[in-house]
């Protein structure tokens, strides 16, 4: 039946067959619920009656004007400090590994591994490591050490560095195995150029790696600020937010379902939304003017 | 009100069985009567097939196939499947959006009252139903009963009389400074913590207002006065009294020495092993912990110490166990929350509380009470018109009076975490009652 068509609208109706499906089901799937929860941050449902009302601009209304919804972002903070610790590691541990080191392949694998594991299991395990004589403090004792133990989830002035720790260790992998592939995609040939122009190791890192992976780089920034912003998993699961380590979204996580107040719980979810995309808008405007 | 919350940190998703459309529906009586073992009713009793929704994950392939088994031979008609969640709380309020939600199943905490007839099928007239069950009060909307206990829990202070007495502590203390008293001995003695808080699990510590009534001395403060008064958290009020306990025993450096990394299923081992002196916990613990005492009768259970006249030792509804308005097989569902609700033996068994029917024969745990002055009641319901003010207070002003939040607050100010006094946190916590209790009465 399709002979008679041209090869032009053959073309389109294949177009239009197979992208059906995957377009149903994101629409569906992520777009439906988003166009929902916009909808819910106007009224004041709580989560399971078959009514509600809408209230208009009262629950943005609540959150910007208490205090207690919108301090704990200075928790996201210490995150935004740990995920630049943690591009740097990355792309020192890219970078080293992108040349021919012993074992390459087995530090790629312990790099990545983290990143790997269940975030529950990595709650538990750091939930191990940090308690009292737990095997952060049974280290420090064994080389001697033991004076610098700590409450490390105890004392509220470490407790969010401790948990910025953990988290930097389990997403570390990610963008290292994003900077790895992007550094071993760079020609050969520069690298022998550069050498035979007297550049050493360094020389080669700032002018020919760090320009051809500029714009890997702040993909991974915007991840990780994004990422930073919206920190949860970790902070749930070995604190569930106690003691000082509250983030913005486990704050909604607990309005949402603690407190029954799902309309107030999605207009906080739509302020985080735009909240990423405004500093995702000023980091690419910063960078361009670099330029 | 929370079992086997455990594993809750754990999300998993364990959806045993499968939702099978109901079958035809046989217009019977409502209460057969007692039959003998195997006989055949086809025909006369309820048939069909029920979907039965429990909390526990635990014991749904051991003893609820047995309890299935059981019910069977009494009604051979209905054909019983279960499915646990193991958040079943989270799950189950996202499930009820849509008409899903099984035949059978305990009505979520979270619903509140007002909302039960949306979801739930009227079970009878509560004052006909009350000459056979108790605690239906809580789960009744306009003379309708429309949940019914699945057992009945009290609340306390759990202890190892062992490690009491090895301080020193003969007598269960009564008062507060007599409690705080001997939870000092225990530490002087060094052996054992004295009062282990399960800061880090946070859902024990829900369990101190559970206790409320006892501090308070009368079974009407909680749903009589607290919604009809602006000084909930003062100096002198029963809230206040209690959650000075906490802080105080916090402060004097009572409780774990690192709160932010405690663990329940450890700390159930360690007080059976006599490392942990008290831990305040619902009736539902004592069985769990006993289980694992190298000597069973050194778990004992005493009411929570309160300087109040009486001492009444507060009954409590666990879950309570409810139809699904949208069930097909109402019938053969009432049959099985009967059956279970009077027959299985949960409540004392599984639940280690006591059983909801009238006359039942008080549990093990309780009879080392008969004849002293404790007294065991149900708190009073909420006056006519007043129903569930306190619970729509609490949500709005998001005290979380059953969340863990300002308990772990008073801890954390407690071990100098916060710059906060205990009188800072109360008097906080008061002006968000005062305002949200004027918009819900005002209302």
């Amino acid at each position: 039946m399709f002979k008679n068509l041209n090869y032009k609208m053959q073309r389109r109706i294949i177009i239009f067959a197979f992208s059906l499906i995957p377009v149903t089901l994101l629409f569906t799937f992520a777009y439906l619920p988003v166009i929902n929860m916009f909808k819910y941050s106007f009224t004041d449902w709580n989560g399971y009656s078959k009514s509600y009302d809408y209230v208009g601009f009262e629950n943005y209304k609540t959150i910007f004007t208490d205090s207690k919804y919108f301090s704990v972002f200075k928790v996201s903070l210490y995150y935004f400090v740990g995920s630049f610790v943690q591009m740097g590691l990355a792309l020192y541990f890219a970078t080293i590994l992108s040349t021919s080191v012993r074992f390459k392949n087995f530090f790629k694998g312990v790099m990545f591994f983290p990143y790997l594991l269940n975030g529950v299991a990595i709650g538990f395990i750091f939930l191990f490591f940090f308690r009292p004589d737990g095997t952060l403090d049974t280290l420090l004792q064994s080389v001697g050490l033991g004076a610098y133990t700590q409450g490390w989830l105890l004392n509220p002035h470490i407790i969010n560095i401790s948990l910025a720790g953990a988290s930097l260790w389990r997403y570390m992998g990610f963008n290292f195995i994003i900077f790895l592939g992007a550094i071993s995609s760079i020609g050969k040939d520069v690298y022998e150029a550069a050498e035979i122009d007297g550049a050493n190791r360094w020389h080669q890192f700032r002018h020919i790696i760090l320009p051809s992976i500029k714009s890997i780089v702040q993909l991974n920034l915007i991840l990780a600020i994004s990422g930073a912003i919206s920190a949860f998993d970790i902070p749930y699961i070995m604190t569930g937010g106690s003691n000082g380590s509250n983030t913005f979204v486990i704050q909604t996580v607990t309005t949402a379902f603690k407190y029954n107040k799902l309309g107030l719980a999605s207009a906080m979810a739509v302020v985080l939304l735009f909240i990423v995309v405004i500093v995702t808008l000023l980091q690419r405007l910063f960078i361009k003017e670099e330029k | 009100m929370i079992k086997r919350k455990a594993t809750i940190g754990l999300v998993t998703v364990a959806l045993v069985g499968s939702m099978l459309a109901g079958c035809s529906q046989n217009n019977a009586e409502n209460n057969p009567t007692t039959n003998t073992e195997g006989t055949e009713q086809t025909g006369k009793g309820p048939s069909g097939e029920i979907t039965v929704l429990t909390q526990r994950t635990d014991i749904v392939d051991t003893v609820f196939k047995g309890y299935a088994t059981e019910f069977n031979k009494k009604y051979p008609d209905v054909k019983v499947n279960f499915q646990a969640l193991s958040d079943y709380e989270g799950q189950i309020t996202v499930r009820m959006n849509s008409d899903d939600y099984g035949d059978v199943l305990l009505v979520p905490t979270s619903i509140p009252l007002a909302d039960t007839p949306e979801f739930f099928e009227p079970l009878g007239d509560l004052a006909e139903m009350s000459k056979e069950y108790i605690g239906l009060e809580e789960r009744a909307v306009d003379g309708k009963a429309y949940g019914i206990p699945i057992a009945v829990n009290f609340s306390g202070v759990l202890y190892n009389k062992k490690v009491f007495n090895d301080a020193g502590v003969t007598k269960a203390p009564r008062t507060t400074d007599e409690f705080l008293t001997a939870l000092k001995a225990i530490k002087d003695k060094g052996n054992a913590i004295p009062l282990y808080t399960n800061y880090a699990d946070s859902w024990p510590l829900t369990q101190w207002e559970a206790v409320l009534t006892t501090v308070a001395g009368n079974v009407d403060y909680v749903n009589v006065e607290q919604p009809n008064t602006d000084e909930n958290f003062v100096p002198g009020k029963p809230h206040y009294e209690l959650y000075k306990v906490m802080y105080d025993a916090a402060k004097q450096g009572l409780i774990e020495k690192d709160p932010t990394t405690t663990n329940w299923e450890a700390s159930k081992a360690d007080m059976a092993n006599g490392k942990i002196g008290a831990m305040v916990l619902g009736s539902w613990a004592i069985g769990q912990v006993s289980a694992l005492a190298p000597n069973k009768d050194d778990i004992a259970y005493m009411p929570f110490p309160t300087n109040a006249s009486e001492i009444i030792m507060p009954l409590a509804d666990d879950y309570t166990l409810g139809i699904n308005k949208n069930s097909d097989n109402k019938e053969a569902a009432r049959a099985w929350i009967d059956w279970f609700v009077k027959e299985s033996g949960y409540s004392v068994e599984q639940a280690g509380g006591m059983s909801p029917v009238v006359g039942a024969p008080l549990p093990e745990t309780l009879k080392q009470f008969e004849g002293t002055d404790v007294k065991f009641e149900l708190q009073s319901p909420a006056k006519a018109g007043q129903e569930g003010w306190v619970d729509k207070i609490d949500k709005d002003a998001e005290i979380g009076l059953w969340q863990p939040e300002f308990k772990k607050r008073i801890i954390e100010a407690a071990i100098g975490n916060l710059d906060e006094s205990f009188d800072d946190i109360m008097k906080d916590l008061n002006e968000d009652w005062v305002s949200s209790r004027a918009k819900v009465v005002g209302k």
